[in-house]
């Protein structure tokens, strides 16, 4: 217990290091980086009393380290500045997206694993055959399809030629009107307030776009485990346990399966990074009031304060989840020894 | 020995009972030199066609496109795809197949420009920092771990925003993403090759280290850089059209698959299919070829002696 | 060395003729090629060759075990009459864990380690007893473990958390806890310590006079061998080269190979010089040396060794003049008849 204690410090700690020169990276593209922000804000024709003006106003004339310091200060108290150009505390508009990127992550997630694992763990049990080919076929060409375009393909089947499923946002208008938010989750939102209806829709308005994600991010997981399966069903417990008259499927399905799984979990914490990514081109096709699409408004606007505030919560978000999925990979495998 | 004739007579009836041998003879053969070289040979054949047939579209566009990519005036307005124009034509009377074809120029520049950036950083950072170590070795090790990491796309999006527009700020910022990449394998092979005895002898003749460096860690490097820079131009493709899908990308007279996308995303609720159907599936066959090229090379470079 | 020769003739497991091949991309190996043997109930049997010699593929074949793409390629494997070879899926599992169980060389290995002990015998246990119910299957677990000298508590525990000694244990109560009447051994004892090993040769000739259970025990060590085997077959570049009572075998070996094997061993209470070894290497499976396999590397070679291949038969009675007879020497019972593939023993040109 000791030992696990111990493990779990070290690395939580070792998560700071990583968070800060994330941090740092951004800081210094936006600084360093040719293009001046006050300039791009308030026009290359303003003159140039006002332009200084605004510097001084941002703080933007100190020398670069106080304002890296400042901006390190800010961090730390969860202040991630504010927005020019809308007047509003960065921490607002992203606080509200914030949910809605998760909720399309995570549900992105599922139908990744839904969809990749079983099927590599499929093609690792009929190795070196037709199926086997086909999936891992299915697995290297979905890998190379654009994530919007899976999308757009998506869209116009299903959406349009179909009419089966909605296209665009979270919830119809209706629902909208009516919606209650306490989490951000509106899955588990519209439960909390037993509205199954709208419940019913926001799950259709998921489908498509977590779909999209899922699809385009299961071919890395069908590799993996199928990798893994095939060294899995080749060690001695594997060939002990067909000795003992166990039927094939459960040698692969009960045996074989769990000790496969182990690295896919380790890689699940690698693929969110992809995920996360995968769903700021996602809800720019799918009008998905998330981080990612404000992050792509806020480009067009120049509003540099909230871009960079966004990349800092993802920076965030991705070294939180690799330290939980390390974490969980100490406590779920009894042999590790810490 | 009887074992060999049993076994050469049961490939002759596995031979002749498959699909493959009902279809005839050209395909037993190829099918008995694929069990020679495997299916991964096969794979890097395929993709080496895919890139081949891209990459000489995209340097002689005019042979194929049967209009220029910006002519507003090939056609009729949203044609579906037809006889003339085969992908149809978009919102500007551009006719789709041209766009298509110059676009495959744009991407494949942009490409390979960030590919070759990437390695030419990347690769000497990895060997210097596996060859001497040190503190040195423990910072860069750090810093690429942490960009590593973090999604590639989102990084690249925070460049391009702060570059802004342009042919080089795009090939900038989709190339500095790659760089970790390079690094780590190089680093790795680097630390582990110089483990290795040989080059244990070559210091104790009193070779120099950068003679070390350059002919024995070098070449065992450039096999899997090879590889790794063949899948980094698939990657490369895909943030590229990526980039510029959500207008981060190049200025509106450049044919671009990926601002075609975004562009036909406006029409689709009325059924326009053919502005995002062509553009959508150049870049994933593309990025498929470079894909396969660069895994068949994989498989091929670490030969197996076994069947797996 | 086993006194106890409680065997009757009635052989529990017939192999005739079998081989085995394994299709790689530069050829096809042939890794046990017309093999022929009998286990008779009770007995143990030593199988012993060196590495590669395709011994560990005949045990895994028994059970239809072998990893594609190996596959048998022809002959019988006769359990109680019943072709192994011939049977369905289904049938085989029947078999695997009931009548006839294994033992594996690596014990850690072998052991699923995310699986607790109790639980690796309740599925075996189960798998074969559908209706068993979880109390008197897990009393059958920890009747077997007693038996082997292993507290009812480790059942509780991981595999990781026993020491290699009493993972091999559990590994042979998983094998014996459906009463088998054979086990076939792997190497059981290579990755224990000499002391742990005697314990549990002790523990498999206890077994053995408890349960009449037929052991085919395939090795390379020798020593092993001598001390649990009743009868021995010498395998070579997967051919039988020779059978016969253990204490022939060591005492008097026929085949020049098993005169080789024999004699490596070097012997702590004699003065030995030097390391007797056997020159060459192992034949190339792929492209077999024609005639005996034995052939490039044999002290004895004759010319008709290099050209025609020597079947396995008693030995030829030696005459007065040092010459062979048509007789074969047909001395001893049938279990523990010699037989030999050699062309020393043989008359030439015969049949």
């Amino acid at each position: 217990m000791k030992n696990l204690l111990r493990y779990i410090i070290t690395r939580t700690l070792l998560t700071i290091p990583m968070i800060l020169i994330l941090v740092s990276l951004v800081f210094v593209v936006l600084r360093i980086m040719p293009g001046d922000p006050v300039k791009a804000m308030l026009g290359a024709h303003a003159p140039p009393e006002v332009i200084a003006q605004k510097r001084e106003e941002l703080g933007l004339n100190k020398p670069i380290i106080i304002q890296y310091f400042e901006y390190l200060g800010q961090l730390v108290r969860l202040d991630l500045g504010r927005s020019m150009i809308l007047q509003q505390d960065v921490t607002q508009p992203i606080k509200e997206k914030l949910p809605a990127t998760l909720e399309l992550t995570l549900v992105g997630l599922l139908f990744t694993l839904l969809i990749g694992v079983p099927l590599g763990a499929y093609a690792a049990s009929k190795r070196r055959s037709g199926r086997d080919f086909g999936i891992r076929l299915y697995g290297n060409v979905v890998y190379c399809i654009p994530v919007f375009w899976m999308g757009l393909m998506l869209q116009l089947i299903f959406g349009v030629w179909l009419n089966w499923l909605p296209i665009a946002g979270r919830t119809s208008a209706r629902t909208f009107v009516s919606m209650f938010e306490r989490t951000g989750f509106y899955l588990i939102d519209t439960l909390l307030i037993g509205d199954f209806g709208a419940f019913t829709d926001v799950l259709l308005h998921l489908v498509l776009p977590s779909l999209t994600l899922g699809i385009v991010i299961s071919g890395v997981f069908v590799r993996l485990t199928r990798s893994n399966m095939l060294d899995v069903l080749k060690t001695d417990y594997v060939l002990a346990a067909r000795a003992r008259g166990i039927p094939e499927r459960k040698v692969v399905y009960r045996h074989a399966l769990k000790n496969a799984l182990i690295p896919v979990l380790t890689m699940m914490g690698l693929q969110f990074a992809l995920l996360l990514a995968g769903a700021i081109l996602t809800e720019s096709t799918f009008s998905w009031p998330g981080m990612g699409r404000l992050l792509v408004q806020r480009i067009y606007l120049r509003d540099y304060p909230t871009i960079q505030g966004v990349i800092v919560v993802y920076a965030f978000m991705v070294s939180i989840i690799s330290l939980v999925v390390d974490l969980i990979y100490a406590l779920i495998d009894p042999r590790v020894k810490y | 020995m009887s074992a060999e004739v049993k076994s050469s007579s049961e490939r002759n009836i596995r031979a002749r009972f498959s699909p493959a041998g009902i279809l005839g003879k050209p395909f037993r053969g190829l099918i008995l030199v694929s069990r020679k070289y495997g299916a991964e040979w096969w794979i890097m054949i395929a993709g080496a066609l895919i890139v081949s047939f891209m990459i000489i579209v995209a340097v002689f566009p005019a042979v194929f496109a049967p209009y220029g990519p910006l002519d507003q005036e090939a056609g009729g307005q949203l044609m579906p795809p037809q006889p003339g124009y085969p992908f149809g034509t978009d919102n500007l009377h551009r006719d789709v197949l041209s766009r298509v074809i110059f676009g495959a120029r744009t991407i494949l520049g942009v490409a390979f420009a960030a590919a070759i950036l990437s390695s030419a950083i990347g690769i000497p950072l990895g060997l210097l920092s596996g060859f001497v170590g040190g503190i040195l070795d423990r910072i860069l090790s750090l810093i690429m771990d942490s960009v590593y990491s973090f999604p590639g796309l989102i990084l690249a999006i925070a460049f391009a925003a702060m570059l802004g527009p342009g042919v080089v700020n795009i090939t900038l910022a989709v190339a500095v993403i790659y760089i970790p990449t390079y690094f780590r394998m190089v680093r790795g092979q680097t630390l582990s090759i110089r483990e290795e005895v040989y080059v244990e002898a070559a210091r104790a003749i009193g070779a120099r280290r950068w003679v070390i460096l350059l002919q024995y860690i070098f070449p065992n490097v450039i096999a899997s850089v090879v590889v790794i820079f063949s899948i980094n131009i698939a990657d490369a493709i895909l943030t590229e059209a990526a980039l510029s899908y959500i207008g981060l990308g190049l200025p509106a007279g450049i044919p671009d698959w990926g601002m075609d996308l975004s562009m036909g995303k406006k029409f689709l609720p009325s059924g326009t299919w053919w502005m995002i159907t062509f553009p959508g599936a150049a870049i994933s066959l593309l990025a498929l070829g470079f894909t396969m090229l660069g895994e068949g090379l994989a498989e091929i470079l670490n030969p197996r002696l076994l069947e797996r | 060395m086993s006194e106890t020769m409680q065997q009757t003739a009635e052989p529990v497991l017939e192999i005739r003729n079998l081989s085995i091949d394994y299709p790689i991309s530069i050829g096809t190996v042939g890794a046990v090629e017309k093999v022929s043997f009998d286990l008779y109930k009770g007995e143990a049997l030593g199988l012993v060759g060196e590495s590669g010699c395709g011994k560990s593929t005949l045990g895994l074949s028994i059970l239809k075990l072998v990893r594609p793409p190996g596959k048998i390629t022809g002959g019988q494997i006769l359990y109680k009459g019943r072709d192994i070879v011939s049977m369905r899926d289904r049938q085989i599992l029947k078999l695997r864990g009931q009548n006839i169980a294994m033992a594996f060389q690596n014990p850690l290995t072998s052991l699923n380690p995310l699986f607790r002990i109790d639980r690796q015998f309740l599925e075996t246990i189960h798998q074969h007893e559908p209706g068993i119910n979880k109390s008197e299957a897990l009393k059958l677990a920890e009747a077997i473990l007693e038996e082997l000298g292993i507290e009812p508590s480790r059942l509780y525990e991981y595999p990781h958390q026993l020491s290699g000694g009493m993972r091999q244990r559990i590994m042979l109560g998983l094998g014996l806890i459906m009463n088998p009447d054979i086990i076939v051994a792997d190497e059981p004892t290579t990755s224990l310590d000499v002391i742990v090993e005697a314990g549990f040769i002790d523990l498999l000739n206890r077994l053995r006079g408890r349960y009449n259970l037929s052991i085919l025990l395939i090795t390379h060590n020798l020593g092993l061998v001598a001390e649990i085997a009743d009868r021995v077959a010498v395998m070579y570049a997967g051919k039988i080269v020779e059978i016969g009572g253990a204490d022939k075998i060591f005492h008097d070996p026929l085949h020049p190979y098993t005169y080789g094997l024999i004699n490596c061993v070097p012997n702590i209470r004699l003065d030995q010089e030097e390391l007797v070894t056997m020159p060459g290497n192992p034949p190339d499976l792929v492209n077999p040396p024609a005639g005996c396999r034995f052939s490039p590397r044999c002290p004895k070679v004759m010319d008709i060794c290099r050209v025609q291949e020597p079947e396995l038969k008693a030995p030829a009675a030696v005459q007065g003049t040092g010459q062979l007879s048509d007789q074969t020497s047909g001395a001893g019972s049938d279990t523990a008849r010699r037989v030999t593939a050699c062309w020393l023993y043989q008359v030439k040109g015969a049949e």
